[in-house]
């Protein structure tokens, strides 16, 4: 019914030529909106195809027909077919004289056409001529299809006539010729560089539209180049206070709000400005002060200016009372009913905590709820929030709810971007190291392929060398655990390919250190992996590698060595792999077996992994060598730079170089082999066979600890004497010797049960397996979470069972008790009573200086010394005095243009500046409220 | 910035689509497949926002809504705020309300060209440019007035004011 009623009202408005199709296209539409398969879609849109192919062939189309195909064209396309045959056909309608013709072309070239297609060219000349119309509306077509279609390369040829209609007579025009401007600065910012005054200019068109709509390439160029628009900081606090007391016109207003849209733009604006800048900062605290107050937060759009508010007091330097508003908005926005508002909450203390660590803790319960909800964004920006709160205390609850998460989801980006986060707050504040390799082997396990490699090179690394001290008992019961916790991992089915190649390395290099598994349990389990994984090639690389560093350590403490007979046979098959890396491994691995004790320890020495391996790049032991065969004829050596694409000795340095040696067949040909490359063939003959084995194998892990620690930047471990970000005093010193961390002692106390190894899984098995009393399980976690800090008040917790939860508030005394709460030291900063003296004055004189020309001490901006000349403002604002005040301005100061908070009369030079008034516009942010009316009317 | 308008209904047709930046069909068609699988398997009163790097690139946020049988989507940078994106689409569909009296799915099928003329308003080369529905429809109306009279005038040759003829 509604169909057809729709119909009716389509084909009526055809009929009178207004956007009506032709029965045809109806059709089109309705059948593709009734297709039940895409399959059926497509084949109704490529019958489409063929008939407008053919239609638009043939000769004198008429135009109304021609729009029609034109309008078909863009919406096969929308409907993601190619409809490119027909672009020509649009381009030709834009140089059509018809207003509708002309807007139809235009639509669909924008839709079409990218800035750097063929056609543009077609099309410059015809936008040049329409931005010279008479007609505003044609001029606004061309606008609008300049921001899509002209690249860098073609700005040159409309610039000077956008730049003219700046100063249209529509403010539409105005408008438009701005963000025309402001697409031509995103674009190419050197084609723009000098007309950026112009920005400044149009700040002050008359039109608040237009100053709205300059805010936005402003706010571009203010986020490339703060400091040179410090000079706009006031100005841009008095159109915020007065479109804040409702000067603009009433037709501003969006759901009883003054403006809203513009009063966001000028909050993001004033974060840019007072970002680091106190005394920037100072000037914006009455207007935000006001804005706190005035909000009317039960309209949608009301909370987003209180949430702009609160990101802007999070940028800026805030007064402690700004602070106090920007908390109380977002508990109320954290206790609103209303999703948005839970993340807008969730948001605004993810940025304001970094200012005021305490604030988090008003809200635990509040965020957990936020955790535990069933929307997955709510529930991410949780996760942002938890990561940004991250301390030593809480590190163990918040990366395992990460990892519990992360083993849920199935959005890979996401798992990736979270999977790192963990192994990032785990390295910077892991309380033990056990923890930290259980944290990465849940890590690897359930996101393993996602992991960057470097993680897995510093889990190698951290195994090998231990705690970094000399205690060699830690290391070795580390070593062991990690061992433990590998054997039992590794039968689990389908591990990601990085994650075998961590254990097998470990299982390789630890597995029989301690003596609790015999050589033949290892290397069975060894040989398992190599099989179940057989077509990963790296992985069974590290399994043979590490049955090789088993097989050394046997022989070399003197034990009889029996290779399984499934080692035997993986040996076999590989002596025969088509993979030239794990024949040279089985081979390497087969005549080690025959070497006796004596030689095998020196190739593999125990625990030698750490160990710097001096290697003599110069090869020198061979210049007797070389010496003999030169004597005896043979050619001297060339060096590589004298060669090109030398291969024997590039490949030999790949060795040292790369993290993995290349597995994969090489495509590019080798070199032909040169007698003159003594030193490599010489070193094959000189160098006992397993010699090379020992080499690339032993030394792989200190060429791969090398290039982690060359990246260390990026990926550091740090795990001794952690200081936390924010807050409370430092917890890590005190518990980086032992290994058990506090949590676990919480848990134990109140959970028997739970050992002390799975102390990790701790909170959260408790948590889940107690849902139905939520509260104090969720005071519980939210006590880890937020102040986990003291024992005492857990232990307190604990005692009193099942006490009623006592909200935020109620815990707060005796968790601030056994530790006073420093400040830190920004909230210090500026809680100096000089500044906030300062900032109780200064907005003051400066909205006096706006009402009268009161003395201004701070002559220290140009705006300051543009009120120290102002003269009293008549309440009755006549046309006349707008002009003289602006003329004053201009006077005053030519170069910047900060007339709207000049007041000025100085009616002597009113007439001779008319005209320059008449280019600038009059001042938006006039005290009277009739001004635009009186302008525009 | 704004990156994207979308339009589709629910069963996933796109409905109208917009990129401000420009990409080939087949990307768009990507894009607006994967939004509507998010869209589709979000529950009932959640948030309206989305985080989706995934797709559009880091630091881009989607805001939708969901108007009977239709989801109006918004793609944008970190240089806009979310719930005022949100009024935003309010913006859109109050203005679409106004043109159309009641508006609903089948309108913005079948007058395609009238919904960019609306959107060109509202937003300009990715940048919020009016928010003042009534100032919109001024617009959109003094255009299809033009329109129609340019489309008689075209019949009987008769130079407006000022017009530019001949190419």
């Amino acid at each position: 019914m509604e169909q057809l009623k729709t119909i009716g009202r389509e084909l009526a408005m055809g009929s009178q030529g207004g956007f009506g199709q032709s029965k045809e296209f109806l059709d089109l539409v309705k059948s593709i909106g009734e297709a039940r398969s895409k399959a059926e879609e497509d084949r109704i849109v490529l019958s489409e195809i063929d008939i407008l192919k053919r239609k638009l062939l043939e000769p004198d189309i008429p135009k109304r027909k021609m729009k029609e195909y034109i309008i078909r064209l863009v919406y096969i396309e929308m409907l993601g077919h190619d409809a490119s045959f027909g672009y020509i056909h649009a381009v030709k309608m834009t140089h059509d004289d018809n207003l509708l013709l002309k807007r139809t072309g235009y639509l669909a070239v924008t839709l079409f056409l990218n800035e750097d297609h063929d056609l543009i060219i077609l099309i410059v000349n015809t936008i040049q001529k329409d931005l010279r119309s008479d007609n505003y509306l044609v001029v606004c077509a061309a606008l609008n299809a300049i921001c899509r279609l002209i690249n860098e390369e073609t700005i040159p040829a409309v610039l000077p006539q956008v730049v003219d209609l700046l100063n249209h007579q529509k403010e539409a025009v105005r408008k438009k010729a701005i963000m025309a401007l402001h697409r031509f600065h995103r674009k190419s910012p050197s084609s723009v560089s000098h007309l950026i005054s112009n920005f400044r200019k149009r700040l002050c068109d008359n039109d608040p539209g237009v100053m709205g709509a300059t805010l936005c390439p402003l706010f571009d160029l203010i986020s490339e180049d703060v400091a040179s628009y410090k000079d706009l900081v006031s100005s841009f606090v008095s159109i915020l206070k007065q479109v804040t007391e409702r000067r603009l016109p009433k037709s501003y207003d969006y759901h009883q709000m003054p403006a809203p849209f513009i009063q966001i733009k000028l909050l993001k604006i004033m974060a840019l400005l007072g970002s680091g800048d106190k005394s920037a900062s100072e000037i914006m605290y009455m207007v935000l002060g006001d804005l706190f107050r005035k909000c009317d937060s039960s309209t949608n759009i009301g909370n987003a200016i209180l949430y702009e508010c609160i990101r802007c007091i999070s940028c800026i330097i805030p007064s402690p009372k700004l602070l106090e508003a920007a908390a109380d908005a977002i508990s109320k926005f954290l206790k609103s009913d209303s999703h948005n508002l839970k993340y807008m909450g969730i948001d605004g203390l993810g940025r304001l905590i970094k200012i005021s660590p305490d604030i988090a803790e008003q809200h635990q319960l509040a965020v957990i709820d936020c955790l535990e909800d069933p929307d997955d964004t709510l529930k991410r920006k949780t996760f942002e929030l938890l990561y940004k709160m991250t301390k030593s205390s809480n590190v163990e609850v918040i990366v395992d709810r990460m990892i519990d998460y992360m083993i849920s989801i199935n959005d890979n980006h996401y798992k990736t971007e979270i999977a790192s986060r963990c192994v990032e707050l785990a390295e910077q504040f892991a309380p033990s190291n056990q923890w930290f390799i259980q944290i990465m082997n849940k890590v690897f396990e359930h996101a393993g392929d996602l992991v960057n490699i470097k993680v897995a090179h510093n889990l190698m690394r951290l195994i090998a060398e231990g705690f970094g001290e000399d205690d060699d008992d830690a290391d070795s019961k580390l070593r062991l655990s990690a061992v433990e916790s590998y054997l039992q991992i590794i039968s689990e089915p389908k591990l990601p390919s990085l994650f075998l190649q961590v254990i097998s390395w470990v299982l390789g290099e630890y597995g029989t250190a301690d003596g609790k598994y015999s050589a033949s349990y290892i290397s069975g389990k060894l040989c398992d992996v190599a099989d179940a994984y057989s077509s990963d090639e790296t992985v069974k690389g590290y399994a043979v590698s590490a049955l090789m560093k088993i097989y050394a350590f046997e022989i070399a403490s003197g034990r009889k060595v029996d290779v399984l007979p499934e080692c035997q046979s993986l040996i076999e098959e590989l002596l025969a792999s088509h993979s030239t890396d794990l024949q040279q491994r089985a081979y390497e691995l087969q005549a080690l077996l025959a070497l006796d004790a004596r030689a095998v320890e020196s190739i593999l020495p125990l625990d030698a992994s750490c160990e710097d391996i001096e290697v003599d790049k110069d090869l020198s032991f061979l210049n007797g060598y070389i010496q003999q065969a030169i004597e005896s004829g043979a050619q001297p050596y060339i060096s590589e730079r004298e060669r090109s694409g030398m291969l024997e000795t590039t490949d030999y340095h790949s060795q040292d170089h790369h993290e993995v040696p290349p597995h994969a067949l090489r495509f590019e040909a080798y070199e032909r082999p040169k007698p003159s490359s003594v030193p490599t063939q010489a070193s094959t003959e000189l160098v006992p066979v397993p010699e090379p084995s020992y080499y690339s194998e032993a030394h792989q892990p200190i060429s791969t600890s090398s290039v982690s620690e060359r990246e260390s930047s990026e990926i550091k471990l740090r795990l001794d004497g952690v200081k936390q970000k924010w807050g409370r005093p430092s917890y890590q010193s005190s518990t980086s010797a032992s290994s058990t961390p506090p949590q676990a002692e919480n848990g134990t106390s109140s959970h028997p049960d739970v050992g002390v190894g799975s102390s990790s899984l701790k909170p959260r098995s408790s948590y889940e397996s107690k849902k139905p009393e939520i509260d104090p399980e969720k005071q519980r976690l939210a006590a880890s979470l937020f102040g986990g800090s003291s024992s005492s008040r857990s232990d307190r917790k604990s005692s009193s069972g099942g006490h009623k939860p006592a909200k935020g508030t109620a815990s707060k005394p005796p968790k601030e008790n056994p530790i006073p709460v420093q400040p830190p030291p920004d909230l210090l900063d500026f809680g100096e009573p000089t500044a906030t003296s300062v900032t109780a004055t200064d907005p003051f004189k400066e909205l006096e200086g706006l009402m009268d020309s009161s003395s201004q001490d701070g002559g220290s901006t140009d705006v300051m010394g543009l009120y120290s000349d102002a003269a009293p403002v008549t309440t009755t604002t006549s046309v006349d005095s707008l002009l003289s005040e602006l003329s004053d301005s201009s006077k005053g100061n030519p170069g910047t243009y900060q007339s709207q908070t000049s007041k000025g009369p100085n009616s002597k030079e009113a007439l001779e500046k008319d005209a320059l008034v008449r280019q600038m516009g009059v001042n938006p942010t006039s005290q009277n409220p009739t001004l635009f009316k009186d302008l525009l009317g | 910035m704004i990156k994207a308008v979308m339009m589709m209904n629910t069963q996933g047709k796109p409905r109208l689509a917009k990129f401000y930046d420009f990409l080939p069909v087949e990307k768009q068609q990507e894009l607006i497949r994967s939004v509507f699988s998010v869209l589709s398997s979000r529950p009932e009163n959640v948030s309206n926002f989305l985080e989706i790097d995934s797709l559009f690139g880091p630091d881009s946020r989607l805001v939708y809504k969901h108007y009977a049988t239709l989801y109006f989507v918004l793609v944008f940078d970190g240089s806009e705020n979310e719930l005022a994106m949100l009024d935003l689409i309010q913006v859109l569909v109050e203005t679409l309300d106004k043109c159309f009296s009641n508006v609903c799915e089948l309108d913005i099928v079948f007058n395609y060209s009238k919904m960019h003329t609306v959107l060109d308003e509202i937003v300009f080369g990715g940048q919020v440019l009016e928010t003042r529905s009534d100032e919109i429809m001024k617009a959109v109306e003094e255009i299809s007035k033009l329109e129609a009279a340019s489309n008689s005038i075209s019949l009987v040759p008769k130079s407006v004011s000022g017009w530019r003829g001949g190419r």
